[in-house]
């Protein structure tokens, strides 16, 4: 219930962050809205010797228009997400997703920036910035990179963040009309992660599927997009037959891990229950 | 031991202690301050008898370190009555028996104000999904629901008028 | 306040205005000057012997006062005794050290203990004492233990640790009867995780000048308590006090008496300075009792019209690696008692086997027996109902006893007080309007969809009860109930029970008793229990006993002083008591009202003596202690309609109705209250929870995160209605309606469940419901297509 003990140093800015990391190695993990990594030092899971607060970071707050793009400050709650006018109205893909995070105070706490670096397997972030082909703006000392959504998730709880960088913003492309959208989940009934969820990104034209872009979560050790359902809707219409066909193949070679709630069998099959859900809710808001 | 100083307000009333970087919020408010209203009942940030309003939004103090509610304004229950008087909530919950053993209630009522301030004219729906971070073993629910819709009834249709610790 | 009508008023609890504040104090809230804290150091394995015992790291971190083995409680600290010693059931009580001493026998057994002087000091340092295990095989399946080597103690051979039997009538010739099917099930009733939200805690002080010792703990009976650590701790049980403050729920968990309690109240003595400990939601999963674990191979026999003439049930019962407190009594007296439920089943015959296992102990939780008997009972109704094609409701009304033959005495001897069965299950199904849901159950299954409809009709035996019965089965104690009901000079006027209630509401609905016999403003009474100095003896609240036995303790203490007030008041008015009217709290002259007294003038007077009747003494209080010569029996009728989605097997529940009859009503917002949570923790049994135990012996449901107790979002509004048939038991004509909700829910729900999913031949299915498992049902008997 304590955490073990730590040294504790708030950053004013990225640049101090950075530099802080750079000097105390691995003993440091950055802290942001904490609701990663706070449950598990006070389950003594994690005891890293020194937390740096990015908490007084202003210039990782914000919601700004740029460029065909959302650009999300990492400090940014997903209450924030989940209600900004914004979001609601440029990428609502992904307020959808963080209206599902969790409660209320988990939501009034925890921040994008913290959720995409820990890349819990059953977060629910990872599934919509994957369908969104969002970016992930990181500074280092090596200056600044930026990553695709398709290359941030590695492996479980391992993101492409390097040890000495920080995670800035994530830079999301507007959804345009014609874009079809849903993030649906099965709640795990204790924690409230996903133990299956589906974040879709339809583009119809003409009533027949263009573009589809389709990711799960909770299933295996890190979000994944479905690239065969995917391929299976293209130049399709999107009605339920065919949509049902396409669904089928979100189990297909999909990695699943075996836990307490759910077996690997079955969140596969859940797979293919919610990617059709998905793909319906979507196709509906595409037609409407 | 080296101490970190931190400062907030408490229910509109400035406090500035020395504490471990570890020391949790719920901690730092019952220990350090003696506000013992807050409770904890779990340790895996999900019961939610641990909320407060934190500059104004409901927050699981168990997961936030004292430390980072520097410069923060905090309302616990022992916030809500104003001279004396006890806020909506606080009168909706008797009125309507909407607590039993008590001790998810301060967290509750909580909660429940950060959703009428959000949304103040809430549907039954609503309200129980705004309250999945608050778990109660006694009252399975219904009379919190009724508690929270007498509450919002009696607020009116204004934004709420939270004890935001000004 | 003009005294109105308070008995049976919904009357705003006099309990909340503190907690509504936050001023209440729960046991982690008190705060002493010098109070130092304990952490107890716990077993990592299910079995192990203790090799050794490094304390010498802990002892030398910052703050720590002292780390304590049982080596170190030899002679101080004795075993911790069980207080429900069933007779002739072979029961084996082996010891329950305070702390382990040569052998650790579940996770989460304690063997050391650290004290220092922040909470956080005691964790670092009871993390740094190093034990040595040898770690051995355990038994956690039941049915493996009792075949294994691996004994949990080593004198308790097969780990079976009590073989009960009840029998009435007889079974296998009721079965041979011409023309009677025997429907046979397996049930089992899953380990529950009982999860009051206020984990358990414990603050002591020692006073070395006074010699008294003051236990703040998280107790459902502080007299047991008191009673029982006195023995423990070897300490003079005046000398001794016990205070339950606020307790923050409880459902049984708070009513056994814990090492750790006792731990705590010794180091406070040891070291001259207060000590708190406070456990930790996932140091409660291991260490606070669990609920359930039964494992059930149950026969009816039933005729081809659906009478049901006998049931036989032969039950495993987990207890866990301890015996605790009242725990022998749960699957047995509190169970196959009660088997035949709310019919007219004239044979019955139980026998339960208790198993030590290597995992937490088990003892009460909500319901506590009944629970588990009316899921065999009301599943099995449900089975026959099937095999001969009969209506679950009919099948249920063709058994029910009928309203004109109470006192009822079932087969097993116990006899039911009052009741009328029928009537409830006529208004749960008018509620719910059964032949339209019926109706639209059969228009949903043309389209693919599958809804059910659950009933249950239960009855429960509580109002713990007459000492002379309890005393016969091994309780070690009596269960009458104290009060005192004492006027103070002006007019106020306080009461005290020796019930301990924690939610439940008495100290409103023991008002409103007082305030409707003595006639003075429910703001005037105060209610006051759970301290142990100011009440001489009571028993507690568990069991719904509180109303039931307290309340008439209450009532029984109000009407004599009532009694001595009129008398004091006819003297004083020189009248003689016949030639009283006492209406509104106040005594009149019969034909000439303005010649009277209040009763609280009469106060006065009885406290200033100055003018009192020949031989009477002074003061106005009194006292009664009751015990009552049966329990009661509350019964109803629930009824709820589930909806499954066949692709993934999760259950929705559309309506759920319980009719209840709990006698006489005192305040109705209390009564929805308990009827609301027990429904949910009964419905939360049948879908979501379930401790979970790996092979070794790891609790795999450690935590919150695991283990899911009920939102406020899974579920919908619930139709509760009432009858009201008095018990002739208590004056007050009141039963108890803590655990009816949860007594009920269970088999509700899965009935409607199964009755979903019946028509794809799925005859039953174990708790909890779980998407999966009714998934993998449905996809089998599909023949495997999803």
């Amino acid at each position: 219930m304590i955490p073990a003990t730590f040294e504790y140093v708030r950053a004013r800015s990225v640049r101090e962050a950075i530099s802080l990391l750079q000097q105390h190695g691995g003993r440091a993990k950055l802290l942001a809205g904490g609701h990663s990594l706070l449950p598990l030092m006070k389950l003594r899971l994690s005891q890293p010797e020194m937390l740096i607060d990015l908490g007084p970071v202003d210039e990782l707050r914000g919601i700004r228009e740029e460029g065909g793009s959302l650009v999300i400050g990492a400090l940014t709650t997903h209450d924030e997400v989940a209600n900004s006018p914004l979001v609601r109205e440029r990428v609502p893909l992904l307020a959808e997703c963080a209206s599902q995070i969790g409660d209320v105070q988990v939501r009034n706490r925890g921040t994008i920036g913290g959720n995409l670096a820990h890349a819990d397997p059953a977060a629910d972030y990872p599934a919509a910035v994957l369908a969104l082909e969002a970016q992930m703006e990181c500074e280092g000392p090596a200056g600044s990179r930026t990553v695709p959504a398709s290359q941030w998730f590695v492996d479980l709880l391992t993101t492409a963040l390097g040890p000495d960088e920080v995670l800035c913003r994530v830079r999301v492309p507007v959804q345009t009309k014609g874009q079809g959208w849903s993030y649906i989940k099965l709640p795990h009934p204790a924690s409230g992660y996903s133990l299956l969820g589906v974040a879709c990104l339809v583009t119809v034209d003409g009533g027949v599927c263009r573009d589809a872009r389709v990711a799960v979560t909770g299933a295996g050790p890190k979000a994944v997009r479905l690239t065969k359902v995917e391929q299976a809707l293209v130049g399709k219409r999107l009605e339920e037959a065919a949509v049902a066909e396409a669904a089928r193949l979100a189990s297909d070679g999909l990695e699943a891990t075996d836990d307490l709630y759910a077996s690997a069998e079955y969140k596969r099959h859940l797979a293919v229950v919610y990617t059709k859900r998905a793909l319906l809710r979507a196709a509906e808001r595409a037609a409407g | 031991m080296t101490g970190v100083r931190v400062s907030m307000t408490v229910n509109g009333v400035e406090y500035t202690r020395d504490v471990e970087p570890r020391t949790l919020l719920v901690y730092f408010l019952r220990e350090h301050l003696g506000l013992t209203g807050t409770h904890v009942g779990c340790d895996t940030s999900t019961c939610g008898a641990c909320t407060v309003l934190m500059d104004g939004k409901a927050v699981k103090s168990c997961t936030v370190l004292a430390v980072q509610a520097e410069g923060a304004r905090i309302t616990t229950v022992e916030g809500l009555a104003r001279d004396g008087e006890l806020h909506p909530i606080q009168q909706a919950f008797w009125d309507e028996h909407g607590l039993q053993c008590g001790f998810c209630t301060p967290g509750m009522m909580l909660a429940a104000v950060d959703l009428l301030q959000r949304n103040p004219n809430p549907t039954e729906e609503e309200i129980r999904h705004a309250l999945e971070g608050n778990l109660c073993r006694c009252t399975g629910y219904q009379h919190i629901v009724n508690a929270v819709k007498a509450a919002s009834r009696m607020m009116g249709a204004a934004v709420g008028a939270p004890a935001g610790g000004e | 306040m003009a005294v109105t009508q308070v008995f049976g008023a919904r009357v705003r609890r006099r309990e909340d205005p503190r907690l509504i504040r936050g001023t209440a104090t729960y046991t982690d809230d008190v705060t002493l000057p010098g109070l130092c804290y304990a952490a107890f150091v716990r077993s990592p394995h299910a079995h192990a012997r203790i090799r050794r015992v490094d304390t010498s790291r802990a002892r030398s971190a910052p703050g720590v006062l002292g780390v304590f083995t049982m080596q170190d409680l030899e002679g101080k600290v004795n075993p911790i005794p069980c207080g429900w010693q069933v007779p002739n059931c072979d029961l084996k009580t082996p010891p329950h050290p305070p702390l382990a001493r040569d052998k650790v026998r579940f996770v989460g057994d304690a063997v050391a203990v650290v004290v220092a002087e922040s909470r956080a000091q005691a964790y670092d340092a009871a993390a740094l004492v190093e034990v040595e295990y040898e770690v051995l095989p355990a038994v956690v399946d039941m049915e493996a233990a009792l075949q294994s080597t691996t004994l949990v103690h080593e004198d308790v051979p097969h780990n079976r640790v009590l073989l009960w039997s009840v029998k009435g009538g007889d079974f296998e010739a009721a079965a041979r009867e011409p023309g009677v099917r025997v429907v046979r099930q397996r049930l089992v009733n899953q380990r529950l995780i009982p999860n009051a939200m206020e984990t358990r805690a414990a603050t002591a002080q020692y006073n070395p000048g006074t010699g008294e010792l003051t236990l703040w703990v998280t107790s459902q009976n502080p007299h047991i308590a008191r009673v029982i650590l006195s023995g423990v701790l070897s300490f003079p049980e005046h000398k001794l006090r016990v205070i339950a403050p606020e307790v923050g729920g409880g459902f049984g968990s708070k009513i056994p008496v814990y090492p750790e309690e006792a731990v705590v109240a010794h180091l406070a003595t040891r070291l001259a300075r207060p000590v708190k400990w406070a456990e930790t939601r996932r140091e409660n999963y291991l260490a606070t009792i669990h609920g359930r674990d039964h494992i059930t191979d149950a026969e009816m026999a039933v005729r081809p019209d659906g009478t049901v003439v006998g049931l036989r049930v032969r039950t495993l019962a987990n207890f866990g690696a301890y015996l605790s407190t009242a725990a022998p009594a749960i699957p047995t007296i509190l169970y196959g008692l009660v088997l035949s439920g709310p019919y007219r089943i004239p044979n019955i015959e139980c026998e339960v086997t208790g198993v030590f296992t290597n995992t937490t102990p088990t003892d009460a939780y909500r319901g506590a027996g009944r629970p588990e008997a009316t899921y065999v009972l009301e599943r099995m109704m449900d089975l026959a109902a099937r095999e001969l094609g009969l209506d679950p409701a009919e099948i249920r009304r063709r058994n029910l006893i009928p309203k004109d033959q109470f006192p009822y005495t079932v087969a097993t001897g116990i006899t039911y007080d009052s009741g009328d069965y029928a009537r409830a299950l006529d208004r749960a199904l008018e509620i719910l309007d059964y032949p339209k849901v019926r109706a639209e159950q059969a228009a949903a299954r043309q389209q693919g969809r599958y809804l059910g409809v659950g009933l249950s009709t239960y009855v429960e035996i509580c109002g713990a009860g007459p000492s002379k019965v309890v005393g016969s089965t091994g309780f070690a104690g009596g269960l009458w109930e104290s009060a005192v009901v004492r006027f103070s000079p002006t007019g106020k006027v306080t009461v005290f029970t020796g019930t301990s209630p924690h939610g439940q509401g008495e100290e409103t609905t023991f008002a409103q008793i007082v305030s409707h016999e003595l006639g003075v403003p429910l703001d005037d009474v105060e209610v006051l229990h759970g301290d142990t100095d100011s009440i001489l003896m009571g028993w507690g609240t568990y069991g719904s006993r509180t109303t039931p036995v307290g309340g008439t303790a209450v009532y029984l203490a109000a009407q004599k002083v009532k009694e001595k007030a009129k008398r004091i008041a006819a003297h004083q008015l020189e009248v003689s008591a016949d030639d009283l009217v006492f209406e509104n709290g106040r005594f009149h002259v019969r034909g000439a009202p303005d010649r009277g007294m209040t009763i609280q003038e009469v106060a006065l007077q009885a406290y200033l003596a100055w003018n009192l009747p020949e031989g009477m003494e002074p003061g106005l209080e009194g006292q009664a202690n009751w015990d009552p010569s049966n329990f009661v029996f509350p019964f109803g009728t629930h009824a709820c309609v589930v909806e499954v989605d066949p692709e993934t097997g999760q259950v929705r529940i559309l309506r759920y109705v319980a009719v209840d009859d709990c006698g006489r009503v005192i305040n109705p917002l209390i009564v929805d209250g308990q009827v609301h949570g027990g429904i949910v923790q009964g419905v939360a049994q049948a879908l979501w929870e379930g401790a979970r135990y790996d092979p070794a012996g790891n609790l795999l449901t450690g935590s919150m995160a695991e283990y899911a107790v009920p939102k406020a979002s899974w579920l919908p509004r619930l139709e509760c209605d009432r009858t009201e048939t008095p018990t002739p038991v208590n004056p007050l004509g009141v039963k108890g309606v803590g655990e009816t909700g949860t007594i009920a829910a269970t088999p509700c729900v899965v009935n409607a469940v199964m009755d979903a999913l019946s028509p794809l031949g799925i005859r039953h299915l174990d708790m909890p419901l779980w998407p999966e498992r009714v998934w993998r049902a449905i996809r089998q008997a599909k023949g495997g297509a999803a």
